[in-house]
């Protein structure tokens, strides 16, 4: 036996250390492969049990997610051939496609709300622990705490103040009424995990910029922007989750114009009785974006989770 | 260039006085220390300078304008920090032609700006490399490069060598010196190091406690210390202080330590209470027939000298003597003390007793 090293790791431990690594990575993927899998069952393949492992992939359930769709006579269905593949696949229930559904407008609202709220999270976020981070301000400490303190309580503990206030000012389903909502509840977050990456940024690059002639602002956003994307990446997947995510004050605030699709995905399996495939369908393309968004920042986001951890 | 006039400067932060009215003056091309322990106040008075500290009163003038209020852009003056900050999202050259594009120059003299710097530092080969994989002398060097660029009327440096390795911290001294005397720059420079100071300082400036001690050159410095604090703090072994009560009368020119006369520079003023006698260790030697004598109680052989620890009837005093000389550990010998050099304290206050030695330094610190 060689002797023992923490660096030099033997062949066995890191055999054994990589399957340990993939059949956790397996564990977690199960749901959302099964949620992708379901999104192209037909409605029968979705709940027959045992369940199904080999089916017939098809599309049904994400033309059900798109379209509406009305039963018609036979009479009807025999005169008006289908219009194309998705009408097709309609067909077989008798039905015929109406129109669009809401899932494009209510995933269009996610994406305004959840970008919008993180990307002014973010941007106050910078702006408060910049100035936490360097000026003398007074009470600072118990002004940070004061902004802690909105985090201490589950914010659905106010729904109904905030209920009530946004009725009176003319919030209640609007984007931007959304957009301030998660904003208020990102931002205790943004500007505590913003601060302690602003904090480990030194001083003297800052000066270095002022002694050569930029205003501070121009220092700022110069020098301290750049080394504290790291920062500013990770606390913007961690404000978008949020956003993105919500339901709750989703299903309180928004019905009509400003609904995201959290509340909206389960309504869609009320349409023509239990439509699974659909709403895995839904639940699959809802999952995108923050997969996306999370891929590409994901080399900030590792360095991001050890937060002043490691000193570069 | 420039000359630096510093009047009355003071800075609180809160309650905490880190700079009381401090005064003295830098001259057109001076390689100037600014000296002292740490949390002396000696970076604060160097950012005062700069224009990332204001100060809470007093004036700073640069060529006879007064700047105390300016922010750092409008001082035209360098800073090199001691950790360098080099912007660590740019290569070298972009980081040493950055104060050039803040001031808006044309991009190709930017570009011959910066190749002649770079010529100068020897850095040529380096200019398009990340700063993140240099070594600490190169980082030095693009600090610097930094700073020259823009031929500005005064650097600041604040103990530029303190993070390198002692091996390269001696080329990089002779380096900046070498620099300076070519470029005949205003230089103030901030350091802890009072060997540093003596080696590379047209002139010193003594802080300690948020005053300052003595301001002079290093051989004033050294030779007729103002106070009992700059005779400890520079040289090493620093001074022996042998403590003493009595009274000392006008033009008094021996003082008696445990029954021993021994002799001193006249005195320009009288003393009385408790004083303290001052030599330094090289102004002392071993001698059988001097009457004051002391037991050696230890020997450290440096090469050419060594450091003989003995204990006297007045206290512990140490000697720096010729390794030839004979320094047997347990023996008793005589110590003869060069007169001339020394000099006596008023040790309530710390300050030195104003005498034919120190006449014209000491008081104007």
């Amino acid at each position: 036996m060689s002797s023992f090293s923490v660096t030099d790791t033997s062949s066995r431990t890191k055999w054994i250390a990589g399957s340990l690594v993939i059949f956790y990575a397996l564990v977690t993927m199960i749901p959302l492969i099964w949620i992708g899998v379901t999104g192209f069952k037909s409605p029968a393949d979705a709940i027959s049990y045992p369940p199904k492992v080999v089916f017939d992939p098809t599309l049904e359930g994400y033309v059900n997610l798109f379209t509406t769709r009305t039963r018609q006579t036979q009479e009807f269905l025999e005169n008006n051939p289908p219009q194309n593949w998705a009408d097709e696949i309609v067909r077989q229930y008798d039905m015929v496609i109406v129109g669009p559904s809401k899932f494009g407008e209510r995933f269009l609202n996610s994406v305004i709300i959840g970008f919008g709220s993180t990307f002014l999270s973010v941007f106050l976020g910078t702006l408060a622990a910049y100035a936490f981070s360097r000026f003398k301000i007074p009470l600072a400490d118990d002004l940070l705490f004061f902004i802690l303190s909105t985090r201490m309580m589950p914010p659905i503990a106010v729904a109904i103040p905030i209920f009530l206030m946004y009725r009176n000012l003319g919030l209640s389903d609007t984007h931007l009424g959304m957009i301030l909502l998660y904003t208020a509840v990102n931002i205790s977050l943004a500007v505590w995990l913003l601060k302690g990456f602003i904090d480990e940024i030194p001083r003297e690059y800052e000066e270095a910029a002022l002694i050569d002639g930029y205003t501070r602002f121009q220092a700022f956003y110069k020098v301290v922007l750049p080394q504290a994307a790291t920062g500013i990446a990770s606390t913007a997947i961690f404000c978008l989750i949020f956003a993105w995510n919500e339901y709750a004050f989703a299903v309180l605030l928004t019905s009509a114009t400003a609904q995201t699709a959290p509340p909206f995905i389960p309504t869609i399996i009320g349409i023509g009785g239990l439509d699974w495939p659909a709403v895995a369908a839904g639940a699959t393309l809802f999952l995108l974006p923050v997969m996306i968004f999370t891929i590409l920042l994901r080399k900030h986001l590792l360095r991001g989770i050890t937060f002043g951890a490691v000193r570069k | 260039m420039a000359e630096i006039v510093i009047k009355n400067i003071r800075k609180q932060f809160g309650d905490f006085v880190a700079v009381k009215e401090s005064s003295f003056t830098i001259e057109d091309g001076e390689f100037f220390m600014l000296l002292g322990p740490s949390g002396c106040g000696k970076t604060t008075t160097l950012r005062m300078i700069a224009g990332l500290e204001l100060p809470t009163s007093g004036e700073i003038y640069l060529d006879g304008e007064e700047i105390s209020q300016r922010p750092p852009s409008a001082r035209d003056i360098a800073f090199v920090f001691q950790m360098f900050a080099l912007y660590p999202h740019m290569n070298v050259r972009k980081n040493i032609s950055y104060p050039l594009v803040s001031q808006g120059m044309p991009k190709t003299q930017v570009q011959a700006k910066v190749a002649e710097v770079a010529r100068i530092l020897g850095i040529e080969d380096i200019l398009d490399r990340p700063v993140g994989g240099l070594s600490g002398g190169d980082r030095q060097r693009v600090a610097l490069g930094r700073a020259i660029v823009r031929e500005p009327k005064a650097f600041m440096m604040d103990e530029p060598l303190g993070a390198l390795d002692a091996e390269f911290r001696e080329r990089m001294a002779e380096e900046l010196r070498a620099l300076h005397d070519r470029m005949g720059a205003t230089t103030v420079y901030v350091t802890h190091d009072q060997l540093e100071a003596m080696q590379m300082g047209d002139k010193i400036v003594v802080m300690n406690n948020a005053v300052v001690e003595q301001f002079g050159t290093p051989r004033e410095i050294y030779d007729k210390p103002a106070t009992m604090f700059v005779a400890d703090f520079i040289g090493s072994p620093s001074m022996n202080f042998l403590d003493f009560e009595g009274k000392l009368a006008k033009g008094a020119k021996e003082v008696e330590l445990s029954g021993v006369p021994l002799g001193m520079p006249a005195l320009r003023e009288g003393a009385e209470g408790k004083l303290s006698f001052g030599v330094r260790p090289e102004h002392l030697q071993l001698s059988d027939k001097a009457k004051f004598r002391g037991e050696i109680i230890a020997a450290e052989y440096l090469g050419t000298t060594q450091i003989v620890t003995l204990a006297t009837a007045s206290g512990q005093v140490k000697a720096r003597v010729g390794s030839d000389q004979k320094a047997v550990v347990g023996e008793t010998v005589g110590l003869d003390v060069n007169a001339k050099t020394v000099t006596v304290f008023d040790r309530a206050s710390g300050r030195a007793l104003s005498s034919e030695l120190n006449e014209g330094v000491v008081g104007n610190g």
